[in-house]
């Protein structure tokens, strides 16, 4: 039987708990990984590592985060994505809502893209 | 001279796990300090023991080619401490490796006993999401960290 979003939701919320030391009620699906919740990058690899145990599942690197988007000058300019950065973005992470950061693409807000939401929407795809 | 926090290995298996040796001496001048009426062996200097026990272990699964550093310190709890005299060692399990970090579980044995449970997360500095340059050398593993691993695995000359 698959995973309900619910549980989906539950598990995705034990893994914040332990890799950010956060409390669960601070874990809502709007709450966002670096603004609200205090990640750093070196805790979005933690968190793709507790994921792939937790639901046993593979996250190739660059699936759920950007990878190496920042570094081209072809999708970023004047520290804004360019229109092929952020198409780029929304095929390579269809689990991602863009609809207010295409407003204002700048890479500052990048990280307010990545929601608790954004994973449990992510690993739904993943798990059978 | 660099800090090295463990005596020898006593067991490496590639890719796997390593535990090492470090024996507490109340000639180590810090212990004098820490505390002149008390001397314990600070905690954190035991976390940079299993950091460096791991962090080997991290550096060799890929043999040496990244730059190895500590990156997230994901659990660190003692339940002991430890005094001149006592004998540590460290036994860390690889978890996790990809190209850009690696996290391991440790644990920590006072005397034959288990004082502590260290978990570490590592970066691959030189495959960092902010893009960073590092120097091209590797800093991190140099000849009297790879001379730990005499007689366990081929080192390559870096």
């Amino acid at each position: 039987m698959p995973m309900s979003k619910d549980e989906i939701f539950q598990k995705v919320k034990d893994v914040l708990v332990e890799a950010l030391s956060v409390d669960e009620d601070e874990v809502t699906p709007e709450a966002t990984l670096t603004g609200d919740l205090g990640a750093e990058s070196i805790d979005f690899l933690d968190i793709v590592f507790r994921l792939e145990k937790s639901f046993n599942i593979k996250i190739p690197p660059g699936e759920m985060f950007p990878d190496n988007i920042l570094n081209n000058p072809e999708y970023v300019a004047a520290g804004k994505l360019t229109p092929s950065g952020l198409a780029r973005m929304k095929e390579s992470m269809p689990h991602v809502d863009f609809t207010t950061f295409e407003k204002d693409p700048d890479v500052n807000k990048m990280t307010e893209l990545f929601k608790v939401q954004t994973i449990v929407n992510y690993v739904s795809t993943k798990v059978k | 001279m660099r800090w090295i926090w463990i005596d020898k290995f006593l067991e490496f298996h590639p890719g796997v796990s390593a535990t090492a040796l470090k024996n507490v001496s109340l000639a180590e001048e810090h212990l004098h300090d820490h505390w002149e009426d008390f001397p314990i062996q600070p905690v954190s200097l035991m976390i940079e023991g299993m950091a460096q026990t791991a962090g080997i272990l991290v550096g060799q699964a890929r043999n040496f080619r990244e730059k190895v550093v500590l990156a997230k310190i994901n659990k660190a709890e003692f339940t002991d401490i430890v005094l001149p005299g006592d004998q540590l060692k460290y036994h860390a399990e690889l978890q996790t490796i990809t190209e850009q970090a690696a996290s391991t579980h440790g644990t920590v044995f006072k005397n034959g006993q288990q004082i502590a449970t260290v978990d570490l997360m590592f970066s691959h500095v030189d495959q960092n999401m902010a893009g960073l340059k590092f120097p091209k050398e590797n800093f991190v593993f140099t000849g009297q960290f790879l001379r730990l691993l005499a007689g366990f695995v081929e080192t390559p000359v870096l």
